[in-house]
């Protein structure tokens, strides 16, 4: 687990060594199991992420391998975080050490999960995830750059190309992933929104 | 509720006579109804009609807004009430686990400071919060849900726009009444045909997600529609929309119809007196016209479908009663590697038959099927008939209301009878966050929604996903049973 601060402000690049889970549908129960759910604050997740793939593999899993200790890029395969919405998942991430995600795809929720945590989670497509795997593994203290604004991650040799929306970039250069003062800053907009809807009116005569 | 200050001059008809209302599916209609601004970045700030809040999700969202200095914009818009981490043994409180009463009274505490309506324990209206806000009348078409729960698609059933969030979206939610979403596809899954007696509408959704996989439905909303989604119940349909997230996408609808209105007419939260004949023409126009485009769309014949289990590890992995475990050559290649290794986890190899298979535990409830009419198609099948030996069974109503309906007809007594432990309302066993969980290997029967490793408090337990009557019927038998030849019997 690693020491680094929270993300905070606009997000351009993450640095760092990496972590390969390889694997497709990792969901959240295996990221966080609903045991550790039981509590009223984020603070003790980190070192709970993956606490039964961990427990079965003895100290072989990923998280636990000495080489992947202050890790901060997550390598993973297809339908990453699926099942539960439970946000417990990313903070368990993010607090074990990770800033950024690259896999071949994500279960919406978790995305969203992660972009309002400011944790980028950036799409490859399968050759180009088992290609970067492959050099992670490879070499697992190797130092890798991931770049927001171009997709892109590189590990000073090589650049590959990853896929990011253009929302969720735009969110993440500007600083705008921590959207709650944006959302409160339009209140004339939310007022003519709930005025249109009949049943907040109990459905009242015109 | 409290009535919202309605602007001046605002006139109900603008919003049903409006075009955007005439056309397109419910889900456009009422994405637009509920657009409050584009934000930078594209996403859409969406108003949210509907905040349902629980133990598990919410108290950090509420230390959330409270570093920020905020408040909760719209304490009569959100509702709570405590369901994951309840004993259903006994619900004394303190709660045994220390732990889970500091959830609850953390969910007191904010709730009592911000002026939210907690449906607490002993209210009457306790319960899981996806079986309690439909049963209110809270849930009602054209109203966009949002809950810090995936299975909220559920709310859909009575066509409402209803998805999961995570924690900070729930504090979005309680400062603003609103989040940043992105607009989702719609896939229509029509169903045409009929059930047969004994395929229930889980056995519906399973083979759906078994045909069309957990991924499918990523970046999409299912319509669920057809003549075979019609003809079914309100409790039913909960039962479709709920899994809709098990298949990938986020929410999953049906449109209102009589079926949906007939349900909420005389609910505690329904419109009443004169505004309820408003309330069903703005519902009726919101249902998706005969123009209205799909982006996608699947087709289904209820009347093949068998009585359908889960033999791995995600609801995907999924036969029908008479079926035998898959082989690798009978999965897709990309599905190969988790075929594998759900075999081992599951400890079951390709060609087993899934009839016959020996069960530990038989859990009927949640919010999937923990409804009246789960408990007593449930309850015709152990009419009469003891649970096996060595078999613990039990049945955990999904809410208050459901368990005094029950109790009114006498279902309580006749599981006892049969050998059933009749429980507390709760999520209980569905994730055990609560007592009730699985030993080591074990497996159970479960008519909840998902098989996940470890999913039912074992790190090592197995799960087979069924109806509640197939839960009933393993439970009789001790092994998994086409429920059919004991409706037959
Ligand atoms: S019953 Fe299960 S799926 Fe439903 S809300 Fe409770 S824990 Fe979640």
């Amino acid at each position: 687990m690693t020491n680094t601060a929270f993300p905070l402000g606009p997000i351009s690049s993450v640095s760092g060594s990496t972590v390969v889970l390889p694997g497709d549908d990792i969901d959240t129960d295996r990221i966080i199991p609903a045991r550790f759910l039981k509590c009223v604050s984020f603070d003790g997740l980190g070192a709970q992420a993956f606490a039964d793939d961990r427990s079965e593999l003895k100290g072989d899993h990923p998280f636990d391998r000495p080489e992947h200790q202050g890790a901060s890029i997550l390598l993973a395969n297809r339908n990453f975080g699926c099942g539960s919405s439970r946000e417990h998942a990313p903070q368990a991430l993010m607090r074990w050490g990770i800033r950024a995600i690259v896999a071949e795809s994500y279960a919406e929720i978790f995305f969203g999960n992660c972009l309002a945590l400011g944790i980028p989670c950036l799409g490859a497509e399968h050759s180009v995830m088992l290609a970067i795997q492959a050099a992670a593994t490879a070499e697992p203290s190797r130092q890798f750059q991931l770049d927001v604004a171009a997709a892109s991650l590189s590990d000073g040799q090589q650049s590959w190309p990853l896929e990011l929306g253009s929302g969720p970039r735009q969110m993440l250069l500007s600083g705008q992933w921590n959207g709650t003062a944006q959302l409160i800053a339009n209140a004339s907009a939310l007022e003519a929104t709930a005025a249109r809807l009949p049943y907040l009116g109990s459905f009242a005569a015109s | 509720m409290q009535q919202w200050q309605r602007r001046p001059g605002f006139r109900l008809v603008d919003s049903i006579g409006s075009s955007a209302l005439s056309s397109g599916t419910l889900y456009d209609k009422v994405w637009d109804l509920h657009q409050v601004a584009e934000l930078p970045g594209g996403s859409t700030q969406l108003f949210i009609g509907l905040h349902l809040i629980h133990e598990v999700t919410s108290p950090q969202a509420f230390t959330g807004i409270r570093d920020l200095g905020l408040g909760v914009r719209h304490p009569e818009r959100t509702v709570a009430t405590v369901d994951h981490i309840v004993p259903t043994s006994s619900q004394a409180r303190p709660f045994a686990d220390p732990l889970a009463e500091e959830m609850l009274v953390t969910l007191e505490r904010n709730c009592s400071e911000h002026g939210i309506t907690l449906h607490g324990l002993g209210s009457g209206r306790q319960g899981i919060v996806h079986v309690i806000a439909p049963e209110l009348g809270l849930t009602q078409p054209g109203m966009t849900v949002a809950c810090g729960d995936s299975h909220t698609s559920t709310h859909g059933a009575f066509g409402a726009i209803a998805f999961g969030i995570g924690t900070s979206q729930v504090r979005d939610v309680l400062a603003s009444q609103s989040l940043a979403m992105n607009k989702l596809k719609v896939k229509r899954i029509w169903v045409a045909g009929a059930l047969q007696r004994g395929v229930y509408a889980k056995d519906l959704v399973l083979h759906v997600i078994r045909q069309l996989g957990v991924k499918a439905g990523v970046g999409y909303a299912y319509e669920f529609a057809g003549p075979a989604i019609e003809a079914l119940s309100m409790e039913e349909r909960m039962t479709i929309c709920n899994m809709a997230i098990e298949g990938g996408a986020r929410c999953g609808y049906v449109n209102p119809d009589a079926t949906t209105f007939a349900y909420l007419k005389g609910r505690e939260y329904a419109p009443a007196g004169e505004a309820w004949a408003r309330a069903v023409a703005w519902w009726s126009s919101l249902a998706s016209g005969p123009e209205a485009v799909f982006d996608a769309e699947e087709r289904f014949d209820a009347s093949s479908i068998a009585p359908t289990v889960t033999w791995g590890i995600n609801p995907a992995q999924a036969i029908g009663v008479d079926e035998n475990v898959p082989s690798l050559g009978e999965t897709e290649p990309n599905e190969r590697p988790l075929t594998e290794e759900a075999y081992r986890y599951m400890g079951l190899a390709p060609g087993t038959p899934i009839a016959g298979l020996a069960v530990d535990v038989c859990f009927i409830g949640s919010c999937t099927n923990g409804r009246l009419s789960d408990l007593q198609a449930a309850a015709a099948v152990a009419k009469g008939r003891q649970v096996a030996p060595g078999i613990k069974a039990f049945v955990v109503p999904g809410s208050e209301q459901v368990a005094a309906a029950a109790i009114a007809e006498g279902l309580d007594g006749l599981f006892r009878e049969a050998g059933f432990e009749w429980r507390e309302p709760g999520c209980s066993m569905c994730l055990a966050m609560n007592p009730d969980r699985l030993e080591g290997r074990q497996i159970s029967a479960s008519s909840s929604n998902r098989n996940f490793k470890g999913r039912q408090g074992s790190a090592s337990g197995r799960t087979l996903l069924m109806s509640p009557a197939m839960v009933a019927a393993a439970a009789i038998n001790g092994k998994v049973t086409d429920v059919r030849a004991l409706l037959n019997a």
